[in-house]
């Protein structure tokens, strides 16, 4: 079992998503450099947070032209597994890997901050290790964060259970319209997660791998990478 | 073509207008033995800046204490250096970025952030943490302050935040901490001093240090463009006047996104073992970088302008050698081994040029496609540069209006008066402003923002952690600038050990008037003298820091404002404490260092002029003026001691140290960041016995005081006995004072309710007063 992690210029939660995979829950882990043509053999690819090529046009539009990407496309097309953190989301949006976009937060405002987001569906190599219905503590720290897309798509998001996060209250009661304490980026039915419609890529705004040791306020983030090995190791043991 | 600069004549009325003075510039055709040209003349006016040059401030400064078993690089490096064993060292410096911050605020604030980021990677280490102390003119309804005024206010302090959020985001540095001021006197000139903190393995710093003779001079980063020329000399070394605005072509224009590929570029170029010196272009730009090299080397520089990366066309040597373009640095490489350093770069996409190489005659040496430039000692200018001994004057006694207000006699429901404390800007919460930094990148943070007295961070590499505050208080500072700066130095240092760790260095941002006004100067001495006791008696030496004068508008100057950024060890950063109580049930506690209490009538008109610099008073009698409280430095130094230990042992489960505000605010804050965010506390004040009734305090007093050496920390109650053993080892008073509960919020004074209401109510009070003044921005 390998994890890659992508590194682009500007990406700047790569070293973090690195610790959390190398140092948290153990697993081997190599970076992979925005021009390498080909994922080196990982079975699982994050692409980290961060301002991938300054964002100065919009959040994730250069980085999707980067060689990396093809060869992650191709590696996401073939069942491989693609988690995408805040800038990692917004970069597999842009690749068209995940449907929707990202808009400024409502106050548009940088916003980080520890948010509360419910598990909505378990049933992903992300998420099954963890509780239908769990509330994750995690951070998010972003600009654009504000996911949109149009009714046809976010009745395909519901249809096919792709919305994976959600933020709710700590308690776990979902968050009303306007309801920017729980909701803060004013997200679209409070998406803070999706997947694909195969399941094998995911993007989320908050950051699980700031969320991996109690030291620093919060280890909820862990299930998700535990949901990862296990899914890895699962299919080590199915011959393909 | 010939440039038409160098056709310039340069005349005394020339160098005036470059900001020399006539004595100055004689002293330049001196070292040079004839008349500078326009280039030198340049280079000397940046050089011998106040802001570069330090010379109205260097033989005060030489008063500080500077060395201590922690530091391994005091001021005079691009940042102060300790050892925080394990073969690490803590590389941090605070610096300003005042001017830039009122001209354009956003990229003032920014390129501030990055400013002091180059300092910090430059030497080798990896940033991982920024705190920002932040001072602005009022932004809610002030008398005295036209609404005019207010928006403006709120426009440069929405500048300023957007400016730090946008570059330490994008960069990938935690912005933990810091703090934010509102008084009248930085309404035209706000303060924004940035302290950035890196860590690096001992053996792997990098100095400054140019050697090598025939070594390439490498220029890397950005390109240069005709942004920035004079930052140094005319923003920063000059007093406002109304047209100020004028001088926007004067601030530099930052890019995150250049800078984090300097960084990641710098330090994978550094692991090569081929960079012999480096030092970043920031203030005076080209210049400085390469004289300051140059003369700590004891060698000399020479750079051919033509090869210099450009961004714009027609540049003369005048223009490169003063540009502050940012995301600049200026290396020298090993000879032969170039390559290894190129490819680094190139990897990364930024230009890396070499422009020149190291000399043995000691000149800064400028050539110019073919001519030279400017031909000049570098030692001269980067060392030789004038020292003044500014004439001092303390300034006539004002009145003190402390007499202008009165106490209520007897305890009385001050449960309004302690929510317009909560709601007044400088007191109230600021997370509105906080949470717009990205606080947790790299994930390093253990307490960030508003979580504890100081920011702490784990470090990866071992079970250490470290813990830093900054800290002001220029009111007091007005009042008093010698006691005003002690109580800069203990305050930060108290929030450092109310988090657990033990201070251990120092660094300073001076930020004062006119240098040239004796009152001025007399300020600026005293705030010296004050900090070197202080650092003295707390053992945290001065590692470095950065002096800004002219800090004035229309010849009015600004409170002289030493902040104090103090950096604290920890040996294991699991025993860091926040600021919140953690469970119900638990016993809240007063430490005081000061063990004797004041109990007679002399000492209590003492204590009301004291209070007359309060926030309180300042809130609700709308009073600024008294003397700000005496400080017992040793009781300062017993309480830091008591609370490392107690932190070490895990024996208490919260501090908070009392300061703005007083014991009131102190004990409201613990509640309002508890772990579960509902704790509350119940609380019985008393004076000491031994004071009759008579002359006890008045309940404000008592409340809101802000007299120092105190903390209130909160323990599980079977640890009450032991904790109480403990501070009377350091000879701590240790006072139960409540307990940590569920429900309404309750402080009693001499057996009188004196505040009472739902900690609800309270916190939302606290928590939006800051957000409701600045969403109408």
């Amino acid at each position: 079992m390998k994890f890659g992690v992508v590194q682009f210029p500007g990406s700047n939660c790569d070293d973090d998503a690195f610790h959390a995979v190398a140092d948290i829950i153990k697993q081997p882990v190599e970076f992979l450099w925005h021009q390498s043509e080909q994922v080196a053999g990982c079975d699982a690819i994050v692409l980290p947070g961060g301002f991938s090529f300054g964002d100065y046009l919009r959040t994730g539009a250069i980085a999707k032209f980067s060689p990396v990407m093809r060869a992650v496309g191709r590696f996401a097309r073939s069942g491989g597994l693609v988690l995408g953190v805040c800038n990692g989301f917004q970069i597999l949006l842009e690749s068209g890997l995940l449907p929707g976009a990202m808009m400024r937060n409502q106050r548009l405002r940088f916003l980080c901050r520890q948010v509360h987001c419910r598990v909505e569906s378990t049933d992903t190599p992300f998420t099954c290790a963890a509780k239908q219905g769990q509330v994750l503590k995690m951070p998010i720290a972003h600009m654009e964060g504000n996911y949109f897309c149009d009714a046809e798509t976010l009745a395909d998001l519901e249809r096919n259970r792709q919305v994976i996060f959600r933020y709710v209250h700590a308690d776990g009661r979902s968050a009303g319209p306007q309801d920017f304490d729980a909701n803060p980026n004013g997200a679209l039915s409070a998406i803070a997660g999706i997947c694909n419609r195969e399941r094998n890529v995911l993007g989320l705004m908050p950051h699980p791998e700031r969320a991996v040791e109690s030291l620093l306020g919060s280890s909820d983030g862990l299930v998700i990478f535990r949901s990862l090995v296990a899914s890895l190791t699962q299919r080590a043991s199915v011959p393909a | 073509m010939t440039s038409i600069e160098t056709e310039i004549k340069v005349t005394p009325q020339v160098a005036a207008e470059h900001g020399l003075t006539p004595d100055e510039f004689a002293r330049i055709q001196k070292i040079l033995g004839r008349d500078p040209n326009i280039t030198e003349l340049g280079i000397f006016s940046v050089m011998w800046s106040e802001h570069c040059s330090y010379k109205s401030s260097r033989t005060h400064l030489k008063r500080l204490p500077t060395r201590g078993t922690h530091v391994v690089q005091g001021p005079g490096e691009n940042a102060g250096v300790v050892d925080i064993g394990d073969g690490l060292v803590a590389v941090f410096k605070i610096e300003s970025h005042n001017h830039p911050s009122f001209v354009e605020p956003f990229q003032g604030a920014a390129t501030g952030v990055g400013g002091i980021l180059r300092d910090i990677f430059t030497m080798g280490a990896r940033p991982i943490a920024v705190l920002d102390s932040l001072r602005f003119g009022p932004i809610t309804p002030t008398p005295g302050v036209s609404e005019e005024e207010i928006t403006r206010n709120r426009h440069i302090l929405d500048g300023v935040i957007r400016g730090i959020g946008f570059y330490g985001n994008c960069f990938g540095v935690a912005t933990v901490g810091g703090e934010v001021v509102f008084e009248p006197c930085y309404a035209n000139n706000p303060l924004v001093n940035a302290l950035a903190l890196g860590i690096a393995r001992r053996e792997e710093l990098f100095f400054a240090r140019a050697s090598g003779i025939g070594n390439p001079v490498i220029y890397v980063g950005a390109k240069t463009g005709r942004d920035g020329i004079h930052g140094a000399s005319l923003l920063a070394s000059a007093e406002f006047s109304e047209e100020s605005q004028q001088k926007r072509p004067n601030v530099q224009v930052g890019d995150p996104f250049m800078e984090k590929l300097l960084l990641e570029a710098c330090l994978e170029a550094m692991r090569t073992g081929a960079v012999v010196a480096i030092q970043d272009m920031g203030a005076a730009g080209l210049t400085s970088s390469s004289c300051e090299m140059a003369s700590r080397g004891g060698v000399g520089i020479e750079i051919d302008l033509a090869r210099v990366p450009q961004r714009e066309t027609g540049m003369t040597p005048y223009d490169i050698m003063l540009s502050e373009s940012q995301e600049r640095m200026l290396l020298v490489a090993e000879h032969g081994r170039e390559r290894e350093v190129f490819d680094v770069f190139q990897k990364w996409g930024l230009d890396a040029m070499e422009v020149g190489r190291v000399t043995s005659d000691g000149q800064l040496r400028v050539l110019n496609h073919g001519s030279v430039a400017a031909d000049i000692p570098a030692h001269a200018i980067a060392e030789q540069g004038p020292v003044y001994q500014r004439p001092i004057a303390a300034p006539k006694a004002t009145e003190s209006r402390s007499s202008e207000f009165k106490f209520a006699s007897a305890p009385t429901n001050l449960t309004e008066n302690f929510k317009r404390l909560l709601a007044s800007p400088t007191i109230a919460s600021k997370k509105w402003i906080t949470d717009q930094y990205d606080s947790m990148v790299r994930t390093n943070t253990r307490f960030g923002p508003g979580s504890g007295d100081a920011a702490v961070l784990r470090l990866k590499e071992t079970k250490r952690g470290l813990a830093l505050s900054t800290d002001g208080n220029g009111r007091w500072c007005q009042l008093n600038p010698r006691v005003g700066a002690m109580h800069a130095v203990a305050e930060a240092a108290r929030n450092v050990a109310c988090s657990g760790a033990r201070p251990i260095a120092a660094t300073n941002c001076l930020n004062f008037g006119n240098p040239e006004k004796p009152e001025v100067m007399w300020q600026f001495s005293e705030a010296i003298e004050g900090i070197g006791e202080a650092c003295r008696a707390l053992d945290t030496p001065i590692t470095g820091g950065n002096v800004s004068f002219y800090n004035e508008t229309l010849g009015k100057p600004i409170y002289p404002t030493p902040v104090l950024g103090v950096l604290g060890l920890l040996e294991n950063a699991e025993d860091a404490l926040g600021s919140g109580f953690r469970n119900e049930g638990d016993v809240i506690v007063l430490l005081d260092g000061a063990a004797a209490s004041l109990s007679d009538v002399e000492a209590s008109k003492k204590e009301q002029d004291e209070f007359a610099s309060s926030e309180y008073a300042k809130t609700i009698y709308a009073v600024a003026a008294g003397s700000c409280p005496a400080i017992d430095l040793a009781a300062e130094k017993r309480l830091i001691d008591c609370l490392v230990k107690l932190a070490s042992e895990r024996t208490i489960q919260s501090a908070h140290d009392i300061s703005d505000g007083g014991i009131g605010v102190t004990l409201a804050e613990s509640c309002f960041t508890s772990d579960t965010g509902d704790l509350s506390a119940e609380i019985s004040l008393n004076s000491p016995q031994a004071v009759k009734a008579s002359e006890r305090s008045p309940a404000e007093m008592f409340l809101f005081g802000e007299r120092g050496a105190r903390a209130v920390v909160s323990l599980a109650s079977g640890s009450l006995a032991h904790v109480s053993e403990i501070a009377a080892q350091y000879g701590v008073s240790a006072a139960r004072i409540g307990t940590v509960i569920r429900g309404e919020f309750r402080i009693q004074y001499e057996g009188v309710p004196v505040i009472q209401g739902s900690v609800d109510s309270f916190r939302r009070i606290w928590k939006d007063s800051l957000g409701k003044a600045l969403e109408s921005a």
